[in-house]
């Protein structure tokens, strides 16, 4: 029983990073219609912007933390601009491959600054500080960390998108882009906006998954990337919830299924995929779309 | 009997009630329009019977064989072809290619025979050729046969489909709107093409227009549907003149 | 029409010629030394790929579903080959051909099976299930003791190196020629209604589902015989060689080359797989300059002076008119 809430906790935490990366696949997707496949690589760039402020500039963890946030919005922004933007009436799959191309001009980058070598990185959360002791279950400092993170980004996030503007039009946008620019809403503004918010959380999510981790290498972000789309998917692309609920499931998912068998953890995670996806062809979440005749 | 008996047909989606107790019987070689303002259920009725949609209610019979279940694609072989009211082609094909899709089913090889060009290719590919040429050149589109289907003129690509619809070889086609978009050159055109095949090919045909004057024209029956039932019935004349459709129309 | 014919002819003969000058261009650059160890190594290489990108492109090119899980069959095809090889004391001209064609149909079935999820998935969703399920053979093949989990397979028979390039060439021309008769055959043209409008393809009395998984099991089984192949030009595979990574490389082929071009494909392969070892001398610079020149190519794709210089600028922007009605 221990040993099973240990593994739910292990999954809970993994889960919330997942869930962080989803929200912002699911933000763009909602609002370009894209699958933004660089979207894990600004994981690892935070992963090494944080490393940059804190080993290199010895920065304290605090600003560093926002500057490392900062990098990545920012860098959200230019790619957009630079990449996305000139193909945004371009058919899906083109600008799919242009995403694949951004995710291995960022990993080709960080190679050639950083080298291939994996750099070692202590947390910066001090994990046995943190520690709580509850009954026989010991939760990490890390974990804490995690999931308080995790959830203020959350309901920070589901704030500012109920209840703000600014929210208000990305959610027009992402409805009706033709239909909210005549509402005259600025859609260039949006975009932007949803894609800094998106590689925002993706930083977080960095952040996290270095402490965890502790080694930076350039393909770090792959990982967490795809398994943070599938959970977007398995939530259903497009909405919030949906990449909140697909990326806790996947992690707890996983968590599990590597407890039973470590070799096939990696199938276990994807049939379940395949099989939601079979019964709910759009997601747990989606909006299912038929096409009118 | 006639060729389509459809009795009381009804689809609710939700809680609304699209089509509601729907009765239809059309004979052979007969020019049947299906008018009515717009919303109230015309083309929700073409996708009933064609298998788009799956009716709550009621029956389809097609020359005696029942439609209610069965699936676009075998309704299309039992003999109900159709268009479509936004325009849908493959529209990345040429206008040859288009036809001869339709032709799928009359005209057969095997994939083998596709794949090493056996004799058999060669020789129903040219059939199939002959064929669709001629479908062509009804709706005086054989120029056009190398052309890709989008950069078509509007009025042609309303004709393609209607030749894409005679390819499959149907009892009775469906025109959904079939003079949408045409000037009145065109829609005088698309009358003559519509009786000559009706003549030529001797063939059933249900048309949904908001032309009046192309309904009048051609069409010997007319149904008018008012929120998925039916408002009147009978010869153009007949209907037309109905206080009731009269009030549908244009208010009270 | 007999002039179509009489073109057709022309046209026979013009492949039949180009591929035998192909053919001993590579014999006399092979053979003669006149390419360095370093390309050389890399004639069958592309062999594989213009296999991998033609077969892929039948799906995602002509069928217009997006499957990022073509490494997967390859994997499939390739352990297949192996095994075959590996466990059978028979001369190459037994072992290879029963090799390729066990590795493709192996690849063919598991493309039927895959194929069934592809009839209730559309855009987005089927890419993710292809993916997965590239994941699910990979994992598979990790966790199973007659593939050596992830040690992988060794000391494969080099059936298919450069030495004996020639049974990899033919098997390029094969899958070439059969895509090619294939799309346009009543098949074809059926999976290509598919693509352009599903709904019309149904009413026109075609059964979608038949032709989206014809299509799937055709690219599964080509993507097969190049992972027997491959597996007989390295000698050495492992679960990791056929990632998902490795079906996007294939994507982007396709991609670059143009969706639904055959000859698009085949140079697009080429080109994306000697860029890497071209760009050699570069170095550290490699990789980044392969991404720029990936997306300088797509940015420049999509601002039309690659249509206009094909003449193909009308249709495009005609299609979209279309559309936005």
């Amino acid at each position: 029983m221990e040993n099973f809430i240990e593994i739910l906790i292990t999954g809970l935490r993994s889960g919330s990073i997942y869930a962080l990366i989803a929200l912002g696949y699911t933000m763009v997707y909602g609002i370009a219609k894209m699958i933004n496949f660089a979207h894990g690589d600004i994981i690892m760039i935070g992963a090494y912007a944080l490393y940059v402020f804190i080993e290199l500039l010895h920065m304290p963890v605090v600003p560093a933390v926002i500057c490392t946030i900062a990098v990545c919005a920012v860098l959200g922004i230019c790619i957009e601009k630079v990449a996305y933007k000139p193909l945004r009436k371009a058919t899906p799959l083109a600008v799919l491959i242009t995403a694949i191309g951004v995710s291995y001009f960022l990993q080709s980058a960080v190679l050639l600054i950083f080298g291939g070598t994996p750099i070692s990185f202590a947390s910066i959360i001090d994990s046995k500080a943190l520690s709580l002791k509850i009954g026989s279950i010991t939760l990490s400092g890390i974990t804490i960390v995690t999931l308080a993170v995790t959830t203020i980004s959350m309901i920070a996030l589901t704030l500012f998108i109920q209840k703000t503007k600014t929210g208000r039009a990305m959610r027009a946008v992402s409805e009706d882009k033709g239909a909210a620019e005549l509402m005259g809403i600025n859609v260039n503004r949006t975009i932007s906006i949803t894609f800094a918010i998106g590689s925002a959380l993706a930083a977080i999510a960095g952040i996290l998954y270095i402490c965890q981790f502790q080694s930076l290498k350039p393909t770090l972000g792959a990982l967490p990337g795809i398994k943070a789309f599938v959970a977007a998917v398995l939530g259903g692309i497009g909405s919030i919830p949906g990449a909140m609920l697909g990326g806790i499931l996947l992690g707890v998912i996983e968590s599990v299924s590597k407890n039973v068998s470590g070799e096939l953890a990696d199938a276990i995670v994807f049939g379940v995929l395949v099989v939601v996806l079979l019964v709910k062809p759009s997601g747990l979440l989606g909006k299912n779309k038929t096409e009118k005749v | 009997m006639a060729l389509l008996e459809v009795k009381n047909l009804g689809i609710s989606f939700g809680g609304l009630r699209a089509v509601d107790q729907f009765h239809v019987s059309i004979e052979k070689r007969q020019l049947y329009g299906l008018i009515g303002p717009n919303g109230a259920g015309k083309t929700t009725i073409f996708n009933l019977l064609t298998g788009v949609y799956k009716p709550t209610e009621g029956s389809i019979l097609l020359d005696g064989i029942s439609l209610v279940g069965k699936g676009p694609a075998q309704i299309n072989q039992v003999g109900i072809a159709r268009t479509f009211q936004n325009i849908r082609l493959f529209h990345k094909m040429t206008v040859l290619d288009n036809v001869k899709v339709a032709l799928h089913n009359q005209i057969k090889y095997s994939v083998m025979e596709g794949v090493l060009r056996l004799p058999g290719y060669f020789k129903r590919e040219k059939e199939m050729d002959k064929k669709a040429l001629e479908l062509l050149e009804v709706f005086n589109l054989h120029e056009e046969a190398g052309i890709i289907a989008a950069n078509l003129p509007y009025g042609k690509q309303r004709k393609l489909e209607i030749a894409r619809a005679m390819a499959t070889n149907p009892k009775l086609i469906l025109l959904d709107e079939p003079a949408a978009g045409m000037n009145p050159n065109e829609t005088e055109e698309l009358m003559e093409n519509i009786r000559f095949i009706r003549d030529k090919f001797e063939m059933t045909i249900l048309l949904i227009e908001h032309d009046m004057k192309l309904v009048a024209g051609i069409c010997e029956q007319i149904t008018v549907l008012n929120f998925g039932t039916e408002l009147a019935s009978g010869t153009p004349d007949m209907v037309l003149n109905d206080p009731k459709v009269i009030t549908a129309y244009l208010g009270e | 029409m007999t002039k179509n014919r009489k073109n057709d002819k022309i046209k026979i003969v013009y492949s039949i010629l180009a591929i035998v000058v192909i053919y001993i261009l590579l014999k006399i650059a092979i053979d003669g030394g006149i390419l360095n160890r370093q390309y050389r190594s890399l004639i069958v290489p592309i062999g594989i790929n213009i296999i991998l990108a033609v077969s892929l492109n039948l799906t995602t090119g002509f069928l217009g579903e997006l499957a990022l899980g073509h490494a997967g069959f390859m994997a499939i095809g390739a352990y297949v080959g192996a095994l075959i090889t590996l466990n059978m004391n028979a001369s190459v001209y037994v072992e290879l051909p029963l090799a390729l064609l066990a590795g493709g149909l192996s690849a063919a079935l598991a493309g039927l099976i895959i194929g069934i999820p592809v009839l209730r998935l559309r855009g987005d969703y089927l890419a993710i299930v292809t993916l997965a399920f590239n994941q699910i053979i990979i994992s598979i093949i990790n966790s199973m003791k007659v593939t050596n989990g992830a040690q992988g397979l060794s000391k494969i028979e080099t059936y298919t190196n450069y030495k004996h390039f020639t049974s990899a060439f033919i098997l390029v021309v094969i899958t070439i020629i059969v895509i090619r008769n294939f799309v346009h055959s009543k098949h074809g043209r059926a999976v290509c209604a598919v693509r352009d409008n599903m709904i019309a393809a149904e009413a026109s009395g075609l059964q979608v589902s038949r032709y989206k998984i014809l299509a799937f099991a055709i690219a599964a089984f080509f993507a097969g015989v190049a992972g027997v192949i491959y597996a007989h030009n390295v000698s050495i595979i492992k679960p990791t060689n056929f990632e998902y990574t490795k079906s996007i490389e294939i994507l982007v082929m396709v991609v670059l080359g143009g969706m639904g071009s055959i000859k698009g494909s085949i140079i697009a392969a080429a080109a994306l797989t000697v860029l890497p070892e071209f760009l050699r001398g570069a170095d550290d610079f490699r990789m980044l300059l392969y991404a720029t020149v990936l997306i300088v190519m797509m940015l420049f794709n999509q601002s039309g002076v690659r249509d206009r210089l094909l003449g193909k600028r009308k249709l495009l922007s005609n299609s979209k008119n279309v559309k936005g009605e």
